[in-house]
Protein backbone atom coordinates (compact mmCIF):
# COMPACT_ATOMS: atom_id res chain seq x y z
CA UNK A 1 0.00 0.00 0.00
CA UNK A 2 1.59 3.09 -1.22
CA UNK A 3 1.64 6.86 0.08
CA UNK A 4 2.05 9.58 -2.25
CA UNK A 5 1.82 13.28 -1.45
CA UNK A 6 2.21 15.62 -4.57
CA UNK A 7 2.74 19.51 -3.68
CA UNK A 8 1.59 19.34 0.06
CA UNK A 9 1.11 22.18 1.67
CA UNK A 10 -0.46 22.93 5.00
CA UNK A 11 -1.61 25.82 6.88
CA UNK A 12 -3.24 26.57 10.43
CA UNK A 13 -5.04 28.58 11.37
CA UNK A 14 -4.88 30.61 8.16
CA UNK A 15 -6.30 34.02 8.00
CA UNK A 16 -5.57 34.47 11.99
CA UNK A 17 -3.10 36.38 13.66
CA UNK A 18 -2.07 33.02 14.30
CA UNK A 19 -1.79 31.55 11.13
CA UNK A 20 1.59 29.00 11.27
CA UNK A 21 2.74 27.22 8.00
CA UNK A 22 3.80 23.40 9.04
CA UNK A 23 4.26 22.00 5.73
CA UNK A 24 5.95 23.57 2.11
CA UNK A 25 5.74 22.14 -0.62
CA UNK A 26 5.91 18.43 0.25
CA UNK A 27 6.22 15.99 -2.44
CA UNK A 28 7.15 12.39 -1.34
CA UNK A 29 5.80 8.68 -2.16
CA UNK A 30 6.77 5.48 0.39
CA UNK A 31 6.70 2.37 -1.32
CA UNK A 32 4.67 -0.66 0.07
CA UNK A 33 6.18 -2.70 2.61
CA UNK A 34 9.08 -0.66 4.23
CA UNK A 35 10.10 0.25 7.47
CA UNK A 36 10.40 3.77 7.43
CA UNK A 37 12.33 6.26 10.09
CA UNK A 38 10.85 9.86 10.61
CA UNK A 39 12.90 12.26 12.28
CA UNK A 40 13.46 16.36 12.65
CA UNK A 41 13.38 18.79 15.00
CA UNK A 42 10.63 19.16 17.10
CA UNK A 43 8.21 21.17 15.06
CA UNK A 44 9.66 20.49 11.76
CA UNK A 45 5.96 19.21 10.63
CA UNK A 46 6.08 15.43 11.65
CA UNK A 47 2.98 15.26 13.24
CA UNK A 48 1.34 17.48 10.94
CA UNK A 49 2.62 15.34 8.04
CA UNK A 50 1.63 11.52 9.70
CA UNK A 51 -1.93 12.87 10.20
CA UNK A 52 -2.47 13.73 6.74
CA UNK A 53 -1.64 10.05 5.91
CA UNK A 54 -5.10 8.73 7.27
CA UNK A 55 -7.16 12.34 6.66
CA UNK A 56 -7.20 13.88 9.67
CA UNK A 57 -5.88 16.44 9.17
CA UNK A 58 -6.70 17.89 5.21
CA UNK A 59 -4.47 19.59 3.09
CA UNK A 60 -4.78 23.26 2.35
CA UNK A 61 -3.05 22.73 -0.80
CA UNK A 62 -1.76 19.17 -2.61
CA UNK A 63 -2.72 16.02 -2.77
CA UNK A 64 -2.44 12.94 -0.59
CA UNK A 65 -2.71 9.71 -2.66
CA UNK A 66 -3.18 6.73 -0.13
CA UNK A 67 -3.01 3.29 -2.39
CA UNK A 68 -4.45 5.35 -5.44
CA UNK A 69 -7.08 6.59 -3.53
CA UNK A 70 -7.46 10.51 -3.82
CA UNK A 71 -8.20 11.39 -0.05
CA UNK A 72 -9.93 14.82 -1.75
CA UNK A 73 -12.06 13.07 -3.91
CA UNK A 74 -15.56 13.06 -2.35
CA UNK A 75 -15.92 9.39 -2.91
CA UNK A 76 -13.07 8.30 -1.07
CA UNK A 77 -14.39 6.51 2.52
CA UNK A 78 -12.20 7.72 5.25
CA UNK A 79 -13.61 5.03 7.92
CA UNK A 80 -11.53 2.87 5.39
CA UNK A 81 -8.88 4.60 4.49
CA UNK A 82 -8.48 4.82 9.26
CA UNK A 83 -8.81 1.41 8.95
CA UNK A 84 -5.94 0.59 6.40
CA UNK A 85 -3.93 2.98 7.90
CA UNK A 86 -3.54 2.72 12.03
CA UNK A 87 -2.18 5.85 13.84
CA UNK A 88 -0.82 5.46 16.70
CA UNK A 89 -0.35 8.92 18.75
CA UNK A 90 2.44 10.28 20.82
CA UNK A 91 1.31 9.31 25.02
CA UNK A 92 -1.40 6.98 23.13
CA UNK A 93 -2.10 5.44 27.21
CA UNK A 94 -4.14 8.77 27.19
CA UNK A 95 -6.43 8.02 24.88
CA UNK A 96 -7.84 4.38 26.98
CA UNK A 97 -11.32 5.02 27.97
CA UNK A 98 -13.16 1.57 28.64
CA UNK A 99 -13.64 -0.77 31.82
CA UNK A 100 -11.53 -3.66 30.70
CA UNK A 101 -8.54 -3.85 28.54
CA UNK A 102 -10.63 -6.33 26.16
CA UNK A 103 -12.68 -4.08 25.23
CA UNK A 104 -10.67 -0.99 24.96
CA UNK A 105 -8.74 -2.91 22.39
CA UNK A 106 -12.30 -3.90 20.53
CA UNK A 107 -13.27 -0.50 20.05
CA UNK A 108 -11.61 -0.12 16.64
CA UNK A 109 -12.44 -3.23 15.19
CA UNK A 110 -16.04 -2.77 16.65
CA UNK A 111 -16.55 0.46 14.84
CA UNK A 112 -15.44 -1.44 11.36
CA UNK A 113 -18.76 -3.28 12.07
CA UNK A 114 -16.99 -6.44 12.39
CA UNK A 115 -18.41 -9.74 14.25
CA UNK A 116 -18.28 -11.10 17.56
CA UNK A 117 -15.90 -13.96 17.09
CA UNK A 118 -13.98 -11.70 14.59
CA UNK A 119 -13.62 -8.69 16.74
CA UNK A 120 -12.56 -11.36 19.73
CA UNK A 121 -9.86 -13.47 17.69
CA UNK A 122 -8.20 -9.68 16.55
CA UNK A 123 -8.42 -8.37 20.22
CA UNK A 124 -6.52 -11.83 21.34
CA UNK A 125 -3.98 -11.86 18.35
CA UNK A 126 -3.35 -8.22 18.90
CA UNK A 127 -2.59 -8.61 22.50
CA UNK A 128 -0.28 -11.32 21.82
CA UNK A 129 1.63 -9.27 19.62
CA UNK A 130 2.22 -6.64 22.13
CA UNK A 131 3.15 -8.89 24.66
CA UNK A 132 0.32 -8.63 26.96
CA UNK A 133 -1.00 -11.96 28.14
CA UNK A 134 -4.84 -12.17 26.81
CA UNK A 135 -6.32 -14.61 29.91
CA UNK A 136 -4.40 -12.32 32.43
CA UNK A 137 -5.14 -8.93 31.16
CA UNK A 138 -8.43 -8.68 29.72
CA UNK A 139 -10.79 -8.20 32.51
CA UNK A 140 -8.69 -5.56 33.95
CA UNK A 141 -8.93 -2.27 34.10
CA UNK A 142 -6.60 -0.49 31.41
CA UNK A 143 -6.19 2.15 34.32
CA UNK A 144 -4.59 -0.04 36.59
CA UNK A 145 -1.47 -0.96 34.75
CA UNK A 146 1.39 0.72 35.10
CA UNK A 147 2.63 2.76 32.19
CA UNK A 148 3.95 0.13 29.82
CA UNK A 149 1.54 -1.96 29.93
CA UNK A 150 -0.62 1.01 29.75
CA UNK A 151 1.13 1.64 26.29
CA UNK A 152 1.16 -1.41 24.73
CA UNK A 153 -2.74 -1.98 25.23
CA UNK A 154 -2.87 1.22 23.01
CA UNK A 155 -0.59 0.28 20.25
CA UNK A 156 -3.17 -3.22 20.50
CA UNK A 157 -6.15 -1.08 20.00
CA UNK A 158 -4.24 0.31 16.72
CA UNK A 159 -3.34 -3.38 15.94
CA UNK A 160 -6.28 -4.75 16.23
CA UNK A 161 -8.01 -2.78 13.37
CA UNK A 162 -4.75 -4.64 10.95
CA UNK A 163 -4.02 -2.06 9.37
CA UNK A 164 -1.56 -2.16 5.74
CA UNK A 165 0.18 1.18 7.56
CA UNK A 166 1.06 1.57 11.34
CA UNK A 167 2.59 4.60 11.96
CA UNK A 168 3.59 5.46 14.92
CA UNK A 169 4.51 8.95 17.04
CA UNK A 170 7.78 8.00 19.72
CA UNK A 171 5.92 5.08 20.72
CA UNK A 172 9.20 4.40 23.32
CA UNK A 173 8.58 8.19 24.50
CA UNK A 174 9.07 7.64 28.41
CA UNK A 175 9.25 4.28 28.50
CA UNK A 176 12.33 2.69 30.07
CA UNK A 177 15.05 0.65 27.77
CA UNK A 178 13.55 -2.83 27.98
CA UNK A 179 10.15 -1.84 27.24
CA UNK A 180 11.75 0.35 24.33
CA UNK A 181 13.57 -2.76 23.34
CA UNK A 182 10.91 -5.00 23.31
CA UNK A 183 7.97 -3.00 22.19
CA UNK A 184 10.22 -1.97 18.58
CA UNK A 185 11.30 -5.38 18.28
CA UNK A 186 7.14 -6.21 18.23
CA UNK A 187 6.86 -3.83 15.39
CA UNK A 188 9.95 -5.19 13.57
CA UNK A 189 8.43 -8.61 14.12
CA UNK A 190 4.84 -7.32 13.07
CA UNK A 191 6.39 -5.69 9.42
CA UNK A 192 8.31 -8.40 8.21
CA UNK A 193 5.31 -11.20 8.82
CA UNK A 194 2.62 -8.96 7.68
CA UNK A 195 4.47 -7.68 4.98
CA UNK A 196 3.25 -3.94 6.45
CA UNK A 197 4.58 -0.55 6.13
CA UNK A 198 5.68 0.84 9.32
CA UNK A 199 6.48 4.62 9.78
CA UNK A 200 8.42 4.93 12.58
CA UNK A 201 8.85 8.92 13.68
CA UNK A 202 11.55 8.84 16.55
CA UNK A 203 14.19 10.71 18.35
CA UNK A 204 16.21 8.66 19.39
CA UNK A 205 19.01 8.00 16.28
CA UNK A 206 19.85 4.56 17.78
CA UNK A 207 16.47 3.23 17.25
CA UNK A 208 15.98 4.83 13.86
CA UNK A 209 19.77 3.33 12.70
CA UNK A 210 18.61 0.14 14.04
CA UNK A 211 15.06 -0.64 12.67
CA UNK A 212 14.53 1.13 9.52
CA UNK A 213 14.93 0.26 5.51
CA UNK A 214 14.85 4.14 4.75
CA UNK A 215 14.88 7.74 6.74
CA UNK A 216 12.71 10.78 6.14
CA UNK A 217 14.71 14.10 7.70
CA UNK A 218 12.10 16.96 7.69
CA UNK A 219 13.30 20.49 8.47
CA UNK A 220 11.53 23.66 8.57
CA UNK A 221 7.91 21.69 7.24
CA UNK A 222 9.71 20.10 4.42
CA UNK A 223 11.32 16.54 3.32
CA UNK A 224 15.59 17.67 3.83
CA UNK A 225 16.61 14.02 2.87
CA UNK A 226 14.89 10.60 2.05
CA UNK A 227 17.36 7.63 1.63
CA UNK A 228 18.88 4.77 3.12
CA UNK A 229 20.36 5.34 6.73
CA UNK A 230 23.83 4.77 5.52
CA UNK A 231 23.58 7.97 3.07
CA UNK A 232 21.55 9.29 5.77
CA UNK A 233 23.88 9.42 8.34
CA UNK A 234 26.49 9.95 6.08
CA UNK A 235 25.67 13.79 6.60
CA UNK A 236 26.62 14.27 10.22
CA UNK A 237 27.26 17.42 9.31
CA UNK A 238 23.91 18.60 7.71
CA UNK A 239 22.32 16.52 10.56
CA UNK A 240 23.72 18.54 13.32
CA UNK A 241 22.97 21.75 11.71
CA UNK A 242 19.12 21.21 11.75
CA UNK A 243 19.10 19.95 14.88
CA UNK A 244 19.87 16.38 14.49
CA UNK A 245 22.56 13.84 14.81
CA UNK A 246 24.03 10.60 13.96
CA UNK A 247 23.73 7.48 16.41
CA UNK A 248 26.18 7.41 19.09
CA UNK A 249 27.87 4.70 17.56
CA UNK A 250 28.39 6.35 14.37
CA UNK A 251 30.36 9.64 15.99
CA UNK A 252 32.51 7.14 18.41
CA UNK A 253 33.44 5.76 14.88
CA UNK A 254 34.15 8.68 13.69
CA UNK A 255 36.64 9.89 16.19
CA UNK A 256 38.20 6.16 15.78
CA UNK A 257 38.71 7.06 12.15
CA UNK A 258 40.82 9.70 12.58
CA UNK A 259 43.05 7.37 14.68
CA UNK A 260 42.67 4.49 12.18
CA UNK A 261 41.78 5.75 8.58
CA UNK A 262 41.21 2.07 7.66
CA UNK A 263 38.03 1.85 9.94
CA UNK A 264 34.50 1.90 8.23
CA UNK A 265 32.45 4.68 9.76
CA UNK A 266 29.16 3.65 8.08
CA UNK A 267 28.37 1.63 11.14
CA UNK A 268 25.22 2.69 12.59
CA UNK A 269 24.34 -0.43 15.57
CA UNK A 270 26.44 -1.23 18.95
CA UNK A 271 26.92 -4.78 17.20
CA UNK A 272 28.39 -3.65 13.72
CA UNK A 273 30.57 -1.38 16.02
CA UNK A 274 31.72 -4.39 18.16
CA UNK A 275 32.67 -6.12 15.06
CA UNK A 276 34.53 -2.98 13.54
CA UNK A 277 36.15 -2.90 16.35
CA UNK A 278 37.44 -5.97 16.88
CA UNK A 279 38.84 -6.42 13.61
CA UNK A 280 40.36 -2.93 13.81
CA UNK A 281 42.05 -4.26 17.02
CA UNK A 282 43.31 -7.55 15.43
CA UNK A 283 44.76 -5.53 12.18
CA UNK A 284 46.58 -3.25 14.54
CA UNK A 285 48.06 -6.01 16.41
CA UNK A 286 49.14 -7.52 13.70
CA UNK A 287 50.76 -4.84 12.95
CA UNK B 1 -14.19 22.94 15.61
CA UNK B 2 -13.77 26.03 18.36
CA UNK B 3 -11.73 27.78 15.89
CA UNK B 4 -14.69 30.28 15.52
CA UNK B 5 -15.67 30.94 19.02
CA UNK B 6 -13.81 34.32 19.52
CA UNK B 7 -15.80 35.69 23.09
CA UNK B 8 -13.13 35.35 25.73
CA UNK B 9 -10.33 35.36 22.72
CA UNK B 10 -6.79 36.94 23.56
CA UNK B 11 -5.90 39.35 19.95
CA UNK B 12 -2.19 40.02 20.60
CA UNK B 13 -1.20 43.51 19.34
CA UNK B 14 0.46 46.74 19.91
CA UNK B 15 -2.15 49.30 21.16
CA UNK B 16 -2.61 51.85 23.48
CA UNK B 17 -6.11 49.84 24.13
CA UNK B 18 -3.67 46.83 24.94
CA UNK B 19 -1.39 48.87 27.13
CA UNK B 20 -4.17 50.29 29.71
CA UNK B 21 -4.68 48.73 32.90
CA UNK B 22 -7.02 46.22 33.10
CA UNK B 23 -8.87 47.80 36.25
CA UNK B 24 -9.58 50.78 33.51
CA UNK B 25 -11.04 48.16 30.54
CA UNK B 26 -12.95 46.30 33.20
CA UNK B 27 -14.56 49.31 34.80
CA UNK B 28 -15.04 50.92 31.21
CA UNK B 29 -16.68 47.70 29.90
CA UNK B 30 -19.37 47.61 32.98
CA UNK B 31 -20.31 51.39 32.81
CA UNK B 32 -20.51 51.23 29.30
CA UNK B 33 -22.98 47.82 29.87
CA UNK B 34 -24.60 50.34 31.89
CA UNK B 35 -24.60 53.19 29.51
CA UNK B 36 -26.33 50.77 27.17
CA UNK B 37 -29.38 50.38 29.39
CA UNK B 38 -29.12 54.46 29.79
CA UNK B 39 -30.17 54.56 26.06
CA UNK B 40 -33.92 55.62 25.13
CA UNK B 41 -33.04 56.95 21.11
CA UNK B 42 -31.06 56.27 18.30
CA UNK B 43 -29.23 59.08 18.79
CA UNK B 44 -27.76 58.00 22.16
CA UNK B 45 -26.98 54.43 20.07
CA UNK B 46 -25.32 56.57 17.51
CA UNK B 47 -22.84 58.04 20.29
CA UNK B 48 -22.24 54.29 21.78
CA UNK B 49 -21.47 52.99 18.14
CA UNK B 50 -18.99 56.06 17.80
CA UNK B 51 -17.38 55.67 20.98
CA UNK B 52 -17.04 51.70 20.41
CA UNK B 53 -15.59 52.63 17.16
CA UNK B 54 -12.99 54.74 17.89
CA UNK B 55 -11.67 51.86 20.37
CA UNK B 56 -12.04 49.33 17.78
CA UNK B 57 -9.85 51.45 15.55
CA UNK B 58 -7.39 52.40 18.32
CA UNK B 59 -6.88 48.47 19.48
CA UNK B 60 -5.81 47.49 15.88
CA UNK B 61 -7.98 44.40 16.03
CA UNK B 62 -9.71 43.79 12.57
CA UNK B 63 -13.58 44.25 12.77
CA UNK B 64 -13.98 40.94 11.01
CA UNK B 65 -12.77 39.64 14.90
CA UNK B 66 -15.07 41.60 16.06
CA UNK B 67 -18.24 40.84 14.17
CA UNK B 68 -17.71 36.76 14.81
CA UNK B 69 -17.89 36.86 18.36
CA UNK B 70 -21.52 38.05 17.31
CA UNK B 71 -22.13 35.36 14.78
CA UNK B 72 -21.95 33.00 17.53
CA UNK B 73 -24.88 34.48 19.50
CA UNK B 74 -26.57 35.26 16.64
CA UNK B 75 -29.38 32.68 17.09
CA UNK B 76 -30.03 34.44 20.82
CA UNK B 77 -30.22 37.66 19.04
CA UNK B 78 -32.93 36.81 16.59
CA UNK B 79 -34.55 34.66 19.13
CA UNK B 80 -35.15 38.21 21.22
CA UNK B 81 -35.68 39.77 17.90
CA UNK B 82 -38.73 37.91 17.35
CA UNK B 83 -40.09 37.48 20.99
CA UNK B 84 -39.97 41.35 20.93
CA UNK B 85 -41.56 41.64 17.50
CA UNK B 86 -44.51 39.41 17.93
CA UNK B 87 -45.72 39.71 21.18
CA UNK B 88 -45.37 43.97 21.77
CA UNK B 89 -48.70 45.41 22.51
CA UNK B 90 -49.56 48.68 20.42
CA UNK B 91 -50.76 50.12 17.13
CA UNK B 92 -50.69 47.33 14.63
CA UNK B 93 -48.64 47.83 11.59
CA UNK B 94 -48.43 43.98 9.81
CA UNK B 95 -50.56 41.27 10.22
CA UNK B 96 -49.17 37.72 9.32
CA UNK B 97 -51.78 35.21 9.89
CA UNK B 98 -52.57 35.55 13.74
CA UNK B 99 -49.53 37.35 14.22
CA UNK B 100 -49.72 40.98 14.63
CA UNK B 101 -46.76 43.15 14.32
CA UNK B 102 -47.21 46.67 16.05
CA UNK B 103 -44.69 49.94 15.64
CA UNK B 104 -43.54 49.62 19.17
CA UNK B 105 -42.57 46.31 18.48
CA UNK B 106 -40.50 46.89 15.38
CA UNK B 107 -39.23 49.80 18.06
CA UNK B 108 -38.85 47.48 20.78
CA UNK B 109 -36.64 44.50 18.98
CA UNK B 110 -34.34 47.29 17.23
CA UNK B 111 -33.54 48.74 20.78
CA UNK B 112 -32.80 45.17 21.56
CA UNK B 113 -31.46 43.79 18.90
CA UNK B 114 -28.90 46.85 18.81
CA UNK B 115 -28.17 46.72 22.81
CA UNK B 116 -27.11 42.97 22.51
CA UNK B 117 -24.90 43.91 19.73
CA UNK B 118 -23.03 46.57 21.43
CA UNK B 119 -22.92 44.54 24.69
CA UNK B 120 -20.99 41.30 22.74
CA UNK B 121 -18.89 43.84 21.04
CA UNK B 122 -18.13 46.03 23.79
CA UNK B 123 -17.16 42.87 26.34
CA UNK B 124 -15.09 41.23 23.41
CA UNK B 125 -13.10 44.18 22.55
CA UNK B 126 -12.35 44.00 26.34
CA UNK B 127 -11.20 40.09 26.34
CA UNK B 128 -9.75 40.66 22.79
CA UNK B 129 -7.37 43.44 24.61
CA UNK B 130 -6.36 42.26 27.60
CA UNK B 131 -4.35 38.71 28.31
CA UNK B 132 -6.14 36.52 30.65
CA UNK B 133 -3.78 37.07 33.42
CA UNK B 134 -4.10 40.58 33.22
CA UNK B 135 -7.38 40.41 33.26
CA UNK B 136 -7.46 38.09 36.32
CA UNK B 137 -5.12 40.52 38.22
CA UNK B 138 -7.40 43.39 37.79
CA UNK B 139 -10.75 41.32 39.04
CA UNK B 140 -8.36 40.83 41.75
CA UNK B 141 -7.65 44.01 42.68
CA UNK B 142 -11.60 45.67 41.86
CA UNK B 143 -12.53 42.13 44.32
CA UNK B 144 -10.45 43.41 46.93
CA UNK B 145 -12.28 47.06 47.11
CA UNK B 146 -15.75 45.45 47.53
CA UNK B 147 -16.52 44.11 51.06
CA UNK B 148 -17.19 40.12 52.49
CA UNK B 149 -16.05 38.95 48.75
CA UNK B 150 -12.36 41.01 49.71
CA UNK B 151 -11.28 37.94 51.90
CA UNK B 152 -11.83 35.47 49.13
CA UNK B 153 -10.65 37.31 46.35
CA UNK B 154 -6.87 35.95 45.45
CA UNK B 155 -8.28 32.40 45.90
CA UNK B 156 -11.13 33.45 43.48
CA UNK B 157 -8.67 34.84 41.07
CA UNK B 158 -6.29 32.18 41.13
CA UNK B 159 -9.67 29.91 40.44
CA UNK B 160 -9.90 32.18 37.34
CA UNK B 161 -6.26 32.62 36.45
CA UNK B 162 -6.00 28.65 36.77
CA UNK B 163 -9.01 27.95 35.06
CA UNK B 164 -8.49 30.29 32.08
CA UNK B 165 -4.82 29.51 32.04
CA UNK B 166 -6.39 25.67 31.22
CA UNK B 167 -9.22 26.41 28.53
CA UNK B 168 -6.50 26.08 25.40
CA UNK B 169 -4.46 23.03 27.11
CA UNK B 170 -8.14 21.00 27.30
CA UNK B 171 -8.76 22.18 24.37
CA UNK B 172 -5.80 20.84 22.65
CA UNK B 173 -6.25 17.69 24.39
CA UNK B 174 -9.59 17.19 23.54
CA UNK B 175 -8.80 17.70 19.57
CA UNK B 176 -5.74 14.97 20.26
CA UNK B 177 -7.75 12.64 21.72
CA UNK B 178 -10.35 13.23 19.16
CA UNK B 179 -8.29 12.30 16.02
CA UNK B 180 -7.28 9.25 18.82
CA UNK B 181 -10.71 7.88 18.80
CA UNK B 182 -11.28 8.89 15.01
CA UNK B 183 -7.81 6.64 13.95
CA UNK B 184 -9.41 4.04 15.79
CA UNK B 185 -12.60 4.47 13.60
CA UNK B 186 -14.63 6.27 16.06
CA UNK B 187 -17.25 8.51 14.45
CA UNK B 188 -18.76 11.86 15.97
CA UNK B 189 -20.55 13.64 13.14
CA UNK B 190 -23.34 10.91 12.28
CA UNK B 191 -26.41 9.61 13.71
CA UNK B 192 -29.04 11.01 16.10
CA UNK B 193 -28.85 12.75 19.28
CA UNK B 194 -28.84 10.04 21.92
CA UNK B 195 -26.05 8.00 19.65
CA UNK B 196 -23.65 11.07 19.82
CA UNK B 197 -24.43 11.93 23.17
CA UNK B 198 -22.89 7.92 23.03
CA UNK B 199 -20.08 8.60 20.90
CA UNK B 200 -19.05 10.97 22.81
CA UNK B 201 -18.18 8.28 25.67
CA UNK B 202 -14.49 7.50 24.05
CA UNK B 203 -13.73 10.92 24.09
CA UNK B 204 -14.96 12.54 27.52
CA UNK B 205 -13.30 9.83 29.53
CA UNK B 206 -10.05 10.09 28.35
CA UNK B 207 -10.66 14.18 28.82
CA UNK B 208 -11.82 14.09 32.45
CA UNK B 209 -9.01 11.82 33.61
CA UNK B 210 -6.55 13.90 32.20
CA UNK B 211 -8.37 17.04 33.82
CA UNK B 212 -7.81 15.93 37.03
CA UNK B 213 -4.19 13.87 36.29
CA UNK B 214 -3.11 17.66 35.81
CA UNK B 215 -5.75 19.29 38.46
CA UNK B 216 -2.94 16.51 41.01
CA UNK B 217 -0.09 17.86 39.13
CA UNK B 218 -0.65 21.57 39.50
CA UNK B 219 -1.47 21.01 43.05
CA UNK B 220 1.51 19.68 43.77
CA UNK B 221 3.77 21.48 42.16
CA UNK B 222 2.01 24.77 43.71
CA UNK B 223 2.77 23.08 47.27
CA UNK B 224 6.11 22.57 45.87
CA UNK B 225 6.64 26.07 45.45
CA UNK B 226 5.45 26.82 49.45
CA UNK B 227 1.94 28.37 47.54
CA UNK B 228 -0.29 29.04 50.62
CA UNK B 229 -2.99 30.82 49.23
CA UNK B 230 -3.38 35.35 49.42
CA UNK B 231 -2.37 36.17 52.62
CA UNK B 232 1.03 38.19 53.06
CA UNK B 233 1.45 37.47 49.17
CA UNK B 234 3.71 40.31 47.30
CA UNK B 235 3.54 40.63 43.56
CA UNK B 236 5.90 40.51 41.23
CA UNK B 237 3.95 43.18 39.05
CA UNK B 238 1.48 45.56 41.03
CA UNK B 239 -0.82 47.49 38.60
CA UNK B 240 0.02 50.69 38.35
CA UNK B 241 -2.01 53.28 36.44
CA UNK B 242 -0.93 55.91 34.16
CA UNK B 243 -1.58 59.13 32.48
CA UNK B 244 -3.40 57.20 29.61
CA UNK B 245 -5.74 55.37 32.39
CA UNK B 246 -6.92 58.88 33.49
CA UNK B 247 -7.62 59.95 30.06
CA UNK B 248 -9.72 56.35 29.40
CA UNK B 249 -11.43 57.05 32.47
CA UNK B 250 -12.10 60.86 31.13
CA UNK B 251 -13.17 59.80 27.41
CA UNK B 252 -15.83 57.22 30.02
CA UNK B 253 -17.55 59.63 31.32
CA UNK B 254 -17.21 61.90 28.41
CA UNK B 255 -19.42 58.93 26.35
CA UNK B 256 -21.99 58.47 29.61
CA UNK B 257 -22.44 62.23 30.17
CA UNK B 258 -23.30 62.10 26.11
CA UNK B 259 -26.07 59.04 26.20
CA UNK B 260 -27.60 61.11 29.56
CA UNK B 261 -27.51 64.14 27.07
CA UNK B 262 -29.41 62.19 24.62
CA UNK B 263 -32.11 61.01 26.81
CA UNK B 264 -32.97 64.99 26.69
CA UNK B 265 -31.70 66.54 23.86
CA UNK B 266 -33.45 64.43 20.76
CA UNK B 267 -32.04 65.93 17.15
CA UNK B 268 -33.31 62.49 15.51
Amino acid sequence: MSIEFIHLEHIYSKGTPFEHSALENVNLNIESGKFIGLIGQTGSGKSTLIQHMNGLLKPTQGTVVIDGLDLSDKNTKIKEVRQRVGLVFQYPEHQLFEETVEKDIAFGPGNLGLKKDEINSRVKEAMDTVGIDYEEFKDKSPFELSGGQMRRVAIAGVIAMRPDVLILDEPTAGLDPRGREEILNQIKSMHSKHKMTVILVSHSMEDIAKYTDQIIVMYRGKIKLYDTPENIFKEAQLLEEIGLAVPQVTQLMRRLKKIDPLINESVFTVEAAKAEIISMVRRRKDV
Amino acid sequence: MFKDVTVGQYYPADSVIHRLDPRTKINFTFLYIISLFLITSYTGYLVAVLFLAGIILLSKVPVGYIIRGIKGLIFIIILTVLINLFVTPGTPKFQLWKLVITEEGIHLATFMALRLIFLIMGTSIMTLTTSPIALTDGIEYLLKRIPIVKAYAHELAMMMTIALRFIPTLMEETDKIMKAQKARGADFETGNLLKRAKNLIPLLVPLFIGAFRRADELAIAMEARCYRGGENRTRLKELVYHWRDTYAYMVTIAMIAMIILTRYVNIG
